[in-house]
């Protein structure tokens, strides 16, 4: 465009060349630097994407194997085939019961105990704080081992609610941590009106902070029910019956019971297994406002 | 029980001896009540299995016949040095550890969260939804993704066979170098999104002046970003050692600790110890260094944060 331009501006643009030739020598460096930094972002997010997209691929292929492939021909097969009651509607049916009864008592627990933390001086407070926060580093995989033997003992292995009992109590600390910060946001002052009305303190709790950290609860109930969801080794070592087992263990049937594995099925049912964590995930972030608030959250 | 309810009591400091010491005490204790629950639930389902884990760490405990079970001392601890598995179950962690989640992790989601900074908007969105996705998908999913891509008839192969680059079985070859990059592929967003809320707490004003000053990229990254975000890296580099510390399903799926025991990190090495082999006293003595390791980084973690309790 710029060469078939008048003679007349040809010789103004020749004027203020310096100034103007600065800055659009760094106005297109600028713009090279940001195709430079897209186009590393792409290729990465590429290399991210291929296990993902064999994911959606497969699930809809009727011949899938290992490899990312257009589906040949496109089908439902392989959901028509899962969608029973034994690969699919009992384990996930386990795994509500599991990690929503956990999740239900850790959250009723956590914000029970979140309470006082938030509200009250106590010389107590900082000890059990940093108790708390040095429990949510303990890598909770080498505890299943004493565990499993402690559950033989008291035959709470093989058990519903011996799961749910251990899955809730390891996911305190950390709820109790994240269910504190977000109750310190909650201003005073209307606690104490309440106060000066005569309300006790679980009254005030129930009344007054609850309904005003809705987004906080929120985001602790999805994250704790979230990571007991993903959680393959609690009910891997805790739970041994078949009929008794959530999708994350059960998934491993796809291997062992069969002699060749069925790479469309498995696809499909790894689909049905994840779509609720990244539909919850998506509303927590929603809530937190937009991903880097969680980081910044989690980070405590 | 209006005294003890006090409006903000606990803000508002009291003046001295306006409460008897039993009185104190009572009102310590009618308020610590809703802690209660979470302190049993603890007591029992995390602290006991730690003591137990002492407990039996120091004894033969097998799964079958408990009613033989003796104080050994040191035994359990002895034998585990003297094992060349466990030395090399030791090796592997370190390796796993340090690929994954110190070089891996930490190093790609930094310059992930540095380059969105300058990226346009689609192509953020879209780097951090694909890499948040495989962040959130179940680990057991996570793992046959991968374990997928890595096949010998797997996806990576296909993309070096194009790029006439060699191809091998990944799985066989370099197990250990499979679930570390594994590990990276599922763990770099929580990196990428603790740097990304560093970075943006770095005030613009600071960066542009050095560039007025004529500090280079480099210079600018080292001088400047890292030291200031340099409390987000070790809250980062801590958390994430953490996690790896304990990965279990993620092996466990994709190689189970094989072939032979070139992939068998801590975790693994003690279940297969403690379960296949039924040495619950044996297994339990290396879950209880695993714990060590594991409490050793986090009281360092609380070292960091110290300042914010």
């Amino acid at each position: 465009m710029a060469v078939v331009s008048s003679p007349k501006l040809q010789a103004r643009r020749e004027r203020s060349r310096p100034v103007q030739e600065r800055a659009t020598a760094k106005r297109s460096r600028r713009r090279t630097e940001q195709l430079v930094v897209n186009a590393i972002l792409l290729v990465i997010t590429l290399v991210f994407l291929v296990p993902l997209a064999w994911l959606l691929l497969a699930s809809v292929n009727g011949t899938a194997d290992l490899r990312v492939r257009m589906p040949d021909p496109v089908t439902f097969d392989n959901f028509h085939r899962v969608l029973n009651s034994d690969i699919t509607y009992r384990p996930i049916l386990n795994g509500l019961i599991l990690c929503g009864g956990a999740t239900a008592l850790c959250v009723v627990c956590a914000v029970l105990a979140a309470y006082p933390l938030s509200r009250y001086e106590s010389r107590y407070k900082r000890p059990f704080l940093l108790t708390i926060l040095f429990t949510t580093g303990l890598p909770i995989t080498a505890v299943m081992v004493p565990v499993y033997a402690m559950y033989v003992q008291v035959n709470l292995i093989d058990t519903m609610y011996g799961t749910i009992l251990f899955l809730g109590s390891s996911a305190l600390p950390f709820a109790i941590w994240l269910t504190k910060n977000f109750m310190d946001g909650v201003p005073l002052v209307l606690e104490e009106a309440a106060w000066t009305d005569g309300a006790s303190s679980l009254q005030t709790l129930r009344r007054v902070v609850l309904p005003l950290m809705w987004p906080g609860l929120t985001v602790v109930t999805i994250f704790t029910f979230l990571s007991m969801w993903g959680n393959f080794f609690v009910p891997f070592f805790l739970l041994l019956s078949p009929d008794q087992l959530p999708a994350s263990v059960s998934i491993l049937n796809f291997f062992s019971s069969r002699g060749t594995v069925d790479y469309g099925q498995l696809a499909a049912f790894s689909l049905l297994y994840s779509a609720p964590v990244v539909v919850l995930y998506a509303v927590m972030s929603k809530v937190l406002g937009g991903s880097s608030a969680l980081g910044g959250a989690l980070k405590g | 029980m209006t005294a003890t309810y006090g409006p903000g009591a606990g803000t508002v400091p009291r003046p001295p001896g306006t409460l008897s010491t039993t009185a104190r005490t009572r009102r310590t204790l009618v308020r610590g009540l809703p802690v209660v629950p979470s302190v049993v639930l603890m007591l029992l389902f995390l602290a006991g299995p730690i003591a137990y884990c002492v407990y039996y760490a120091f004894t033969d405990m097998r799964l079958t016949g408990a009613s033989t079970t003796h104080f050994v001392g040191f035994d359990n601890f002895t034998k585990a040095f003297g094992d060349s598995n466990f030395r090399n179950a030791v090796m592997l962690t370190l390796m796993f550890t340090v690929l994954s989640s110190i070089i891996g992790q930490n190093v790609l989601g930094l310059f992930l969260a540095a380059l969105m900074r300058s990226a346009s908007r689609p192509v953020r969105s879209a780097v951090s939804t694909v890499v948040v996705i495989s962040w959130v998908l179940p680990e057991v999913v996570a793992a046959y993704l991968l374990y997928a891509f890595f096949r010998r008839e797997g996806e990576l192969n296909a993309i070096l066979h194009v790029l006439h680059l060699p191809q091998q079985n990944w799985l066989f070859t370099l197990p250990i170098v499979a679930v570390s990059l594994a590990n990276v592929w599922r763990g770099t967003a929580f990196s990428m999104l603790v740097y990304s809320a560093a970075l943006q707490e770095i005030p613009a004003e600071i960066t542009e002046a050095a560039e007025v000053d004529g500090a280079g990229r480099w210079k600018r990254l080292w001088h400047i970003t890292l030291p200031m975000i340099r409390r987000s890296i070790g809250t980062n580099l801590m958390l994430n050692t953490l996690q790896t510390l304990s990965v279990f399903g993620l092996i466990f799926v994709m190689t189970r600790g094989g072939p032979g025991n070139r992939s068998e990190t801590l975790p693994l090495y003690m279940y297969e110890q403690a379960f296949q082999d039924s040495l619950i006293g044996y297994g339990t003595a290396v879950a209880l260094m695993l714990l060590m390791v594991g409490a050793l980084f986090s009281v360092l973690y609380l070292r960091l944060l110290r300042t914010e309790v």
